[in-house]
């Protein structure tokens, strides 16, 4: 592996916008579109226009929180048909090896370029929590799969396949999650395992991610891996109690809850926050883009990336 | 040892409700430690039907047995000396007892008394924890000796997942992480090195779910004609 990262934009693993951005050196924006609870093909459109425009390249959720929702890769569909670059979400949670790596060529084959590899939250916290969760492979395994039938044309098995899947290939990273000194450890076995981007969990704890970034740096791994910084501006004060509460590996501190209760407008308060976050991690070195998680408030992003100024996005 | 806990008395006793004459058969081995098999919950659950049938003007004859080991083949001989005279056996032995009981006295009826839960210790009064999955291909060697895969909630093989916090798992406050437990353990063996690794995919071929399992010993087996 180069020491640098490949800016030549004639190599690229899959060329996809969001890599070319990335090698050329731009700041990136990704965000998050959730997939509705029902067959509703419009409500995926209605959001993607909501965030058209304003980001670079755009994920699709993988029943997130385990709930049941229109899948991944067909939300990916029919961004492509809007002229939009998806990221596809695909955890461990619900898939065997012969599925997800027949997922991958799918998506593959779709025309989707990105792709993201996540472990899953766990199947208790959804809608179905009698399911069997089945993790047979990890999200550091899946990566490795995913490497592996890109760049050595092989299924997980071993066999060869004839049309290699060309994704530039992510995962997630937590640096608020425990023990925090595994943490960089755990980034590094993701870039060995094959991971060309990094999507961050929530950075509330500016602090603590500025800490990770620095051990992240001492390992030389941000000239290995793109990291994409995640921001999520929040909406009331509840969202704030509840993801410090509720949701797993989230780090709120208690001085955003404090400047939540004492502000009149939660909203704007909320924004106010997420564009300070975006301000401080855009000058962490090692950071290459932000990744804008607008939860169920997809209408937001136009906003805050305006007001960060990181319009408009480049043309790759 | 095996971890078996009751099933709830009223879905027991609708599981005997056509039956008049029953046997309760309870097992000596890990269910007694586990005080849901054993003897004393022979007699109690015995009782309780008992008393149940009464209040239902039921007739109701339950015999009470105990045998060493449910699960071998020798040790349930006892119970084809009286088991035809009833018209079921509640078996308050794990799933193997119960299944050596239905095989080798078909067509008897057998009908499990308890729930087969895990493999597992028992930690303190009271307590038993699972500890063991039977994955068949075992990694406590690299692990510190603690298993990833009967006790971390997804099984990983790589390290805790974003939902490791202050120790815990994501799933419950009350379940440890695992993957924090083999990092702190892993730090005083100076064996840190078994956290870098990419641990490959797994081989569940050789585990539960793939196809039923069997250990054979040659030199133990007779031969063949």
């Amino acid at each position: 592996m180069s020491e640098e990262h490949d800016t030549n934009t004639n190599n690229l693993k899959a060329g996809s916008n969001l890599e070319k951005l990335l090698r050329k050196g731009e700041f990136v924006v990704t965000s998050e579109l959730g997939p509705p609870r029902g067959a509703s093909r419009e409500a995926v459109e209605k959001k993607a226009e909501l965030l058209k425009g304003y980001a670079d390249a755009f994920n699709l959720t993988d029943c997130q929180t385990a709930m049941v929702r229109l899948s991944s890769i067909a939300s990916g569909a029919i961004l492509l048909n809007m002229g939009m670059e998806p990221v596809i979400q695909m955890t461990c949670r619900d898939r065997n090896r012969i599925a997800m790596q027949s997922d991958i060529l799918g998506a593959a084959g779709l025309g989707m370029k990105n792709l993201l590899c996540l472990t899953g939250d766990h199947q208790c916290f959804g809608d179905h929590p009698d399911a069997k969760g089945v993790f047979d492979v990890d999200s550091i395994q899946l990566l490795d799969i995913v490497r592996q039938m890109r760049d050595e044309k092989k299924f997980q098995s071993g066999e060869e396949l004839k049309t290699e899947p060309r994704l530039f290939i992510g995962a997630a990273a937590n640096p608020f999650a425990d023990p925090f000194n595994y943490r960089a450890i755990r980034l590094a076995k993701k870039v060995k395992a094959g991971a060309d981007f990094i999507q961050t969990q929530i950075i509330y704890n500016v602090e603590k991610f500025e800490k990770w970034m620095s051990m992240v740096r001492d390992m030389g791994l941000h000239k290995k891996v793109f990291i994409l910084a995640g921001v999520t501006p929040i909406r009331s004060l509840g969202m704030a109690k509840y993801m410090k509460k509720n949701v797993p590996g989230m780090d709120v501190p208690d001085e955003i809850i404090k400047r939540l209760e004492g502000a009149e407008k939660k909203k704007a308060e909320g924004i106010n926050i997420c564009l300070e976050v975006i301000e401080k991690v855009k000058k962490i070195e090692g950071v290459s883009g932000v990744h804008i998680m607008a939860v169920e408030w997809e209408e937001i992003v136009p906003e805050i990336t305006k007001r960060a100024g990181l319009l408009p996005r480049p043309i790759p | 040892m095996i971890v078996a806990e009751s099933k709830p008395f009223k879905e027991i006793y609708d599981l005997v409700k056509d039956f008049s004459k029953i046997c309760v058969i309870g097992c000596g081995d890990c269910v007694t430690v586990c005080h849901t098999g054993g003897q004393k919950q022979v007699e109690e659950l015995a009782l309780k039907l008992r008393i149940a049938a009464k209040r239902d003007g039921r007739e109701l004859e339950v015999r009470e047995e105990t045998v060493l080991r449910q699960c071998e083949q020798e040790y349930v001989e006892p119970v084809g000396n009286y088991v035809n005279d009833y018209d079921a056996v509640v078996s308050i032995a794990c799933g193997v007892g119960v299944q050596t009981l239905a095989e080798k006295y078909t067509p008897v009826r057998v009908v499990p008394g308890l729930n087969t839960t895990f493999m597992g210790a028992p930690v303190e009064p009271g307590l038993f924890l699972e500890r063991c999955a039977g994955c068949g291909d075992c990694v406590l060697d690299e692990t510190g000796g603690f298993c990833p895969i009967s006790r971390c909630s997804k099984s990983l093989l790589n390290g805790p997942c974003g939902g490791s916090m202050d120790g815990k798992c994501e799933v419950s406050e009350d379940v440890p992480c695992v993957w924090n437990q083999i990092y702190v353990q892993l730090d005083k063996q100076q064996k840190m090195h078994y956290m870098d690794d990419i641990r490959p995919p797994k081989k569940w071929s050789v585990s539960t779910g793939s196809s039923p399992r069997k250990l054979e010993i040659k030199h133990l087996q007779m031969e063949k004609e």
